[in-house]
């Protein structure tokens, strides 16, 4: 320990002596370090788990309901279900909770208030229990909800503070699309990153304004949102119709534990098999239940583009090592003399080693601070930018603690080469030449 | 100039040579591939899309659940937007391009549906009303426009069992894939059933709603004479680039005034619009162009910092050689060539590492190869910032006094 503070102010005289090096390499250090955690930080808001300790139950279904026609065998199935598999699947209900659902956008008819639109997710009743929305005050609607096409809506925290001035909302009424709803719940504000129980409306979208069951809204033609994939022929109006030969619902299913995911694909493959068998399906049977995450990295939610910044700033931080280990180098090469003097005052190899791991340790922690500063700035660039994620991105306690630490780990690999070097000056030649 | 003197004193700082070579390889071979992806964000960025983009405004109006006939609504608000001042035409069309709609059908030369195996072709299918290639000022390269006769309503085209659309128009791109060797007006297609639709007219260019991609439906387009309504449309309007502010604020007023109980979901200008839709990649470009910039500025600085303490640590070489009557100059240009074959060999192996990341860029990112003219490129760009960071150590090396370098 004792050692440890002679070493450190030995490294700060050193560092002192030469003002401008030092800056340059807490520069070189900072700015490399700034680089790659600013790219590490979106990447690692944007990978996140969006549904924490329970991602590896939540499934998406994804069948295969096309016709044989521009069949590729091993190609991906259509990303969404059809209305019928959809509403089959959750009349067998075989999983613990599932979900079928669509967005959409509905016009709201406040009293007293001009009329608005709002965006409003129509699903069946597990919605909430399954993704674990927060409420505020109230609940969601039951499966007899779904059954009776019940006129019901929870309301986002946003809305009911738009709406009721963020009162508790429940039992008052509300006009959607001309009709008039009752309130059940109220959410919390509630924002998952990435969106990912519905992707078509953008990786990183917000949740919805309005909650109602899917039955009314399709028995009250609400419009829908996202992507509808026809495969026959089916013209506009009949789109989403139950028979319709189109893929526009999201399905997920909720298993009691991550071991019966498996269970319930092959459930999938029985009931794929049970529809050819029927005629109606014609492809080789070709499911998926992807688990979130999995889900996630399928649909390549990460904008590429985060992908290759990150590439380039390590690429970067990489360069500014090497840029110290030369600067350090030629630091410590020219106080061949000093160590010539301590090693023939008695410094072992090893205590020569350790001052001078010390000095670029040092040099790393004050490029660290200079870093931390720089991701502070890149990310408040980030959170300026136009990226549809930029509100989400924050530097957290884990990222504060890792840009110190690849400051320092980086300001060590650094001084290695020259420590090395410095450890092996032999005393002798260099008292000679003084 | 000898090098050979210079290789004998470079092999004696190994080290310090390796670092100098191994930090231009590296700054070489990302600047090389980093140079060529902003040429790629800028060629994206810059692509054409026919239209007369610095006078269109759009206008995206939602009626509200209880609204009658909106046939009869829209074709209200045309009249009533292409009364307003400083609108030279105005259309209404289901989709167009930087905005969040895309639908596309597929189209075949024959009636039947396709075979299995068959490849369909995939184009962007654009519904305009009357007045459409004028709005959108898009330019007719063959052919004609749709007459009067050939317009209808969407809403009735849906409700026919078997809508017949009496013809289309096709960009060029869609064209010359579907008829490559014939002219492609007066030929049949099938887009919607087995009812033949004839080509009138094809347009030079006319993108896809979402520009940039690489599947066919985005290459290839074809309009309809077919009006949507109000709901699943937008207002596109012509004016003077000046007025279009103007004529834009104008038009929503006209909406409001014609019925107050409607929402504007959307109003732009188009040229934002496009200035939206590529605003990721121009960020992209600009990240990159910074980060080129940093990664230059590091290695010049690296390269000084070592060149500088080489010099100090030859003061008495440098001595010695101006004693025996060597000149500044020779001196100098001692420090430059010794950057210059350090920087060569730095650039060689730089070139290598450049085209084995352009290799793992389009394994994972499905890029294209790197072109190899952006190889020298990059050398020139470090042989020329070794040189620049070089000559203040050098011109500090060739001014040292022989007798103060001998001293030393």
């Amino acid at each position: 320990m004792l050692m440890f503070r002679y070493y450190l102010d030995l490294a700060v005289r050193s560092l002192r002596r030469s003002p401008g090096l030092t800056a340059l390499m807490v520069l070189t250090i900072g700015i490399g370090v700034g680089a790659c955690m600013t790219t590490l930080t979106v990447f690692h808001v944007l990978s996140g788990d969006p549904l924490p300790g329970k991602s590896a139950r939540v499934l998406n279904v994804q069948l295969d309901a096309e016709p044989l026609r521009g069949f590729k065998p091993g190609e991906e199935p259509t990303l969404q279900l059809s209305r019928f598999d959809a509403e089959q699947l959750l009349r067998e209900s075989h999983a613990t909770r599932q979900v079928m659902m669509v967005g959409g956008n509905v016009p709201i008819e406040p009293e007293g208030q001009a009329a608005f639109y709002s965006t409003a997710r129509y699903t069946s009743a597990d919605f909430f229990a399954m993704f674990e929305a927060p409420f505020q005050f109230g609940t969601g609607w039951v499966a007899a909800d779904d059954a009776a096409q019940a006129r019901v809506v929870v309301l986002s925290s946003e809305n009911n503070e738009r709406l009721f001035g963020g009162v508790d909302s429940r039992g008052k009424t509300v006009v959607l699309g001309g009709k008039d709803f009752r309130v059940l719940g109220v959410l919390k504000p509630w924002r998952p990153v990435p969106h990912f129980y519905d992707l078509t409306m953008g990786g990183f979208g917000k949740t919805e304004g309005v909650y109602l069951p899917f039955s009314t809204a399709m028995d009250l033609t609400f419009g829908t949102s996202g992507h509808n994939t026809c495969w026959g022929d089916a013209r506009d109006g009949a789109r989403k119709s139950v028979g319709a030969p189109c893929a526009w619902i999201q399905y997920w299913a909720e298993v009691e534990h991550e071991s019966k995911a498996a269970d319930y694909l092959q459930y999938l493959k029985n009931y794929s098999d049970q529809q050819r068998a029927a005629g109606r399906f014609e492809r080789p049977t070709n499911v998926r239940a992807h688990t979130v995450m999995g889900w996630l990295k399928n649909q390549e939610v990460v904008p590429k583009d985060i992908g290759l910044q990150l590439w380039l700033a390590f690429g970067f931080l990489i360069v500014c090592l090497v840029n110290t280990v030369g600067l350090l180098l030629a630091k410590c090469l020219r106080r061949s003399g000093e160590i010539g003097v301590r090693r023939a005052l008695g410094a072992p190899r090893n205590a020569i080693f350790a001052q001078f791991l010390v000095e670029a340790g040092s040099l790393g922690l004050a490029g660290g601070l200079l870093g931390l500063a720089l991701t502070s700035l890149g990310l408040w660039a980030v959170r300026h930018g136009s990226s549809n994620y930029a509100d989400l991105v924050q530097l957290d306690a884990p990222m504060l603690a890792t840009t110190l630490a690849l400051a320092l780990l980086a300001s060590l690999c650094a001084g290695l080469l020259p420590a090395w070097r410095a450890c092996q000056v032999s005393p002798a030649m260099q008292l000679k030449t003084q | 100039m000898d090098i050979l003197p210079i290789l004998a004193t470079l092999k004696r700082h190994k080290t310090a040579a390796g670092l100098i070579v191994l930090q231009v390889a590296l700054t070489c071979a990302i600047v090389c591939n980093a140079l060529f992806l902003i040429t790629q964000r800028i060629e994206r960025i810059s692509e054409s899309n026919g239209m007369a983009e610095s006078e269109i405004v759009m206008l995206n109006m939602s009626g509200l659940s209880r609204s009658k006939d909106p046939d009869a609504t829209t074709r209200g608000d045309l009249e009533a937007l292409r009364r307003l001042q400083g609108v030279k035409s105005v259309t209404v069309i289901n989709q167009l391009p930087y905005a969040n709609n895309f639908n596309s059908s597929s189209i075949r030369i024959k009636p039947e549906p396709l075979g299995v195996g068959e490849k369909s072709i995939n184009a962007a299918n654009y519904f305009g009303s009357e007045g459409w290639l004028q709005t959108m000022g898009l330019n007719l390269v063959a052919g004609r426009d749709f007459s009067v006769d050939e317009y209808l309503n969407l809403s009735d085209a849906e409700k026919a069992t078997s809508p017949v659309i009496p013809s289309i128009i096709i960009n060029r791109a869609l064209a010359e894939r579907l008829f490559p060797k014939m002219e492609a007006v007066g030929q049949s297609v099938y887009v919607f059933g087995s009812t033949p639709t004839r080509v009138v007219g094809v347009v030079e260019r006319l993108v896809s709603p979402q520009p940039g991609g690489t599947a066919n439906s985005h290459l290839y387009s074809m309009v309809f004479p077919v009006r949507p309504h109000f709901r699943g449309g937008s207002y596109l309007l012509r004016a003077e680039p000046s007025q279009r502010e103007a004529v834009l604020s104008a038009a929503v007023a006209e909406m409001m005034k014609v019925d107050g109980q409607r929402v504007v979901r959307e109003k732009a200008l188009f040229s934002d619009l496009r200035a939206k839709y590529y605003r990721q990649d121009v960020n992209m470009a600009w990240l990159l162009g910074c980060v080129c910039l940093a990664l230059l500025a590091v290695t010049a600085f690296g390269i000084v910092g070592l060149a500088s303490f080489w010099v100090q640590q030859r003061t008495r070489m440098i001595g010695t050689r101006r004693a025996m009557g060597a000149s500044q100059g020779q001196i100098l240009r001692y420090f430059q060539t010794e950057n210059f074959l350090l920087t060569t060999v730095g650039i060689v192996l730089g070139m290598v590492a450049a085209y084995g990341i352009s290799l793992l860029l389009m394994r994972s990112y499905e890029l294209p190869r790197l072109p190899l003219f952006y190889l020298p490129v990059g050398a020139v760009a470090l042989w020329l910032l070794g040189q620049i960071a070089v000559w203040a150590p050098a011109r500090r090396a060739a001014a040292l006094p022989p007798v103060a370098a001998l001293r030393a």
